[in-house]
């Protein structure tokens, strides 16, 4: 008999789907937001169980769903990592709920609140189901509930921007699922199997007799390009301001935080798990993640210098994290998949707090999303303004915070390789001037004092105990990752091997 | 001749590359939306005519077990179908999403070119 925990990887991702299908006939949005967060945070006890299990037992286990076991049927693969990140994943999006609910309510018409919610936990099962599968056809049938739920949640601000930035994410996204469907395609008719580990036995065999190298290799690097466009690569990223920048604050965070990532981690397990860093190398996929993750990086930033909307400033400055994500990978090293992984828990903590802190700046300056008209607004809402302060610091990577200690991880990995050393430290020392160059204003503006006749005749803030909580959790993850970084690492290193 | 020999052999693969290099053109540089919905279609096709194509096995039966078994050789490979089954319904919800959407879009703006339509929301923002 095997413990009960190994059941609740499966649980978690039945439990927020289900919640997501039986919300459609919840009239009250009010109700059908409480129910989500609850099932949210329901799904993080359920990771913690399994973390707590695998980190205990420094162990990663497969459960078989169904009665036919490989190489017929379908699988989960849980392991510290995955579970950290599932963990992650479940709190992010009861943060964001949280955080952005106020102005959910004021953006989503009444009636159609409950649906915003179905949307939600149908993204927020995909992510789940996407982190733990070990099926790559599973993996593609989750990719498109989450791009489609992901685009009802930027539509549910219904106005025109928001439908073209929708449809232009649509079509992207889709194209981005077209190459990855084609690669998955290539690798069944080469390998034969669909299960991971069975295609990592047959590719392992293949490459070591160098058949059929060249599928091989168109079929990693469609699929590698596939995933790259879902997640904002840097040459794909042109959808993502235009649709987290004009959503709704709750959407962008989740898009932001969550989305993205969900992508990244299909293809850490495939690279890791499938296709091992070691043959991705003599593919040299690596090196265009790398190229592309350093230009994110300085693009993404450049371009976030020049924006004066707040919301699409923080929307460039995902596109240069990303950046620093695939950057870790491109490395081709396990140190640089750990700090590519410590960055995705620090982005997956920062980002929703920043979009929910820059909503609820906005309405403090009366519905303003241009920085010149936030002026003062942190003095009316000082919780958001300590939150976005600290969300900014830990992007630029000052030190005590997360995103110090995920950029102190990239620099050491870059130590690892022979020839790229210089110039992985010096993007790094670019892309931190840079990200300095845009939060520092941003900051600055919010705290310094606004007009006096502007701010006046703006009705009190009501108090939002929802973003208290919410800002205050992920204030106390970022220092926890900055300060107590140890056992993520610990975690995340484990995690890659076990995987 | 051993070009056009070996075409032949491989004629799924090669119409379905060639469908795929068309849909995806039609999604990337199209500007009517519409359009852009059509493309994305051809090119799943594509990808499902190369699944079912590589199941496919000359002479087999398809994949029932009738009275009195049979050696599992006799029969096509079954899990292709299932897996462009999978598809077409992704495909579909897909397709009728991005449809839906851009009815709204052409009831709120008169049109579904999207150069046009990225023209107005910025006139919009400004």
């Amino acid at each position: 008999m095997r413990p009960f925990v190994e059941n609740f990887p499966f649980f978690s991702i039945f439990l927020v789907m289900v919640t997501g299908i039986l919300l459609s006939v919840v009239r009250s949005g009010r109700l059908a937001m409480r129910i989500s967060v609850a099932v949210a945070l329901i799904a993080a006890v359920l990771s913690a169980q399994v973390l707590a299990y695998t980190v205990g037992g420094d162990l990663s286990f497969t459960y078989v769903m169904g009665k036919y076991a490989a190489p017929l049927g379908n699988e989960i693969k849980a392991g510290p990592l995955q579970a950290i990140l599932a963990l992650t994943f479940c709190v992010g999006m009861a943060i964001s709920l949280l955080g952005g609910s106020r102005d959910l309510e004021r953006d989503v018409l009444p009636r159609k609140q409950n649906l915003y919610f179905v949307m939600s936990n149908l993204t927020l099962a995909s992510l789940l189901a996407l982190t733990y599968t070990n099926d790559l056809f599973t993996g593609y049938v989750f990719i498109e509930i989450s791009t489609i739920a992901a685009c009802a949640l930027v539509m549910a601000r219904d106005t025109g921007p928001n439908m073209i930035a929708t449809i232009r994410y649509l079509f992207l996204s889709l194209m981005g699922s077209g190459l990855f469907l084609i690669g998955v395609a290539i690798l069944y008719s080469v390998t034969g199997h669909l299960l991971m580990p069975q295609i990592h036995d047959e590719f392992r065999l293949l490459a070591a007799t160098g058949q059929y190298a060249l599928p091989l290799t168109v079929s990693v690097g469609l699929i590698t390009v596939g995933l790259g466009v879902k997640s904002a690569m840097f040459p794909f990223h042109l959808w993502l301001p235009d649709a987290h920048g004009s959503a709704t604050t709750a959407s962008s965070a989740i898009l932001s935080g969550l989305v993205l990532k969900g992508y990244i981690v299909l293809m850490l397990t495939l690279m890791v798990r499938v296709f091992t860093l070691e043959l991705v190398l003599k593919t040299r996929i690596n090196d265009v993640l790398l190229v592309a993750g350093v230009l994110g990086m300085v693009m993404g930033s450049v371009r976030a210098i020049q924006q004066t909307h707040i919301k699409r400033m923080l929307a460039y400055s995902s596109v240069a994290q990303i950046g620093y994500i695939f950057m870790g990978f491109g490395l081709g090293t396990e140190v640089g998949v750990v700090a590519s992984c410590l960055h995705i828990l620090v982005h997956a903590c920062s980002k929703p707090m920043l979009f929910c802190c820059a909503g609820k700046l906005g309405d403090a300056a009366g519905h303003h999303k241009n920085l010149k008209n936030l002026r003062g607004s942190a003095y009316r809402s000082p919780l958001a303004g300590v939150g976005f302060t600290v969300g900014a610091l830990s992007m630029i990577g000052i030190p005590l915070l997360g995103g110090f200690t995920s950029k102190l991880y990239f620099a050491s990995a870059s130590l690892h390789t022979s020839d790229r050393t210089a110039v992985i430290l010096l993007v790094l020392a670019v892309s931190t001037v840079l990200n300095a160059l845009y939060y520092v204003p941003a900051v600055l503006a919010i705290w310094s004092p606004g007009s006096e006749e502007k701010l006046a005749g703006l009705p009190p803030m009501e108090p939002d105990w929802g973003f208290r909580v919410s800002t205050l959790v992920s204030i106390a993850a970022i220092f926890a990752l900055g300060i107590l970084y140890d056992p993520a690492i610990n975690i995340i290193e484990a995690g890659i091997r076990l995987m | 001749m051993d070009l056009i020999q070996r075409i032949l052999e491989n004629r799924f693969s090669v119409t379905a590359v060639i469908l795929f290099g068309i849909g995806f053109a039609n999604l990337m540089l199209q500007y009517n939306l519409v359009k852009k919905v059509v493309g994305f279609n051809i090119m799943d096709s594509a990808v499902f005519l190369l699944l079912a194509s590589q199941g496919y096995i000359e002479g087999a039966m398809p994949p029932i077990v009738a009275e009195g078994a049979v050696e599992a050789t006799a029969y096509i490979n079954p899990i292709p179908s299932g897996l462009v089954l999978t598809g077409i319904v992704v495909s579909v919800s897909v397709s009728a999403f991005s449809l839906a959407l851009i009815q709204r879009i052409y009831h709120k703006y008169g049109t579904v070119d999207l150069r046009e339509l990225v023209m107005r929301t910025e006139k919009e923002e400004d």
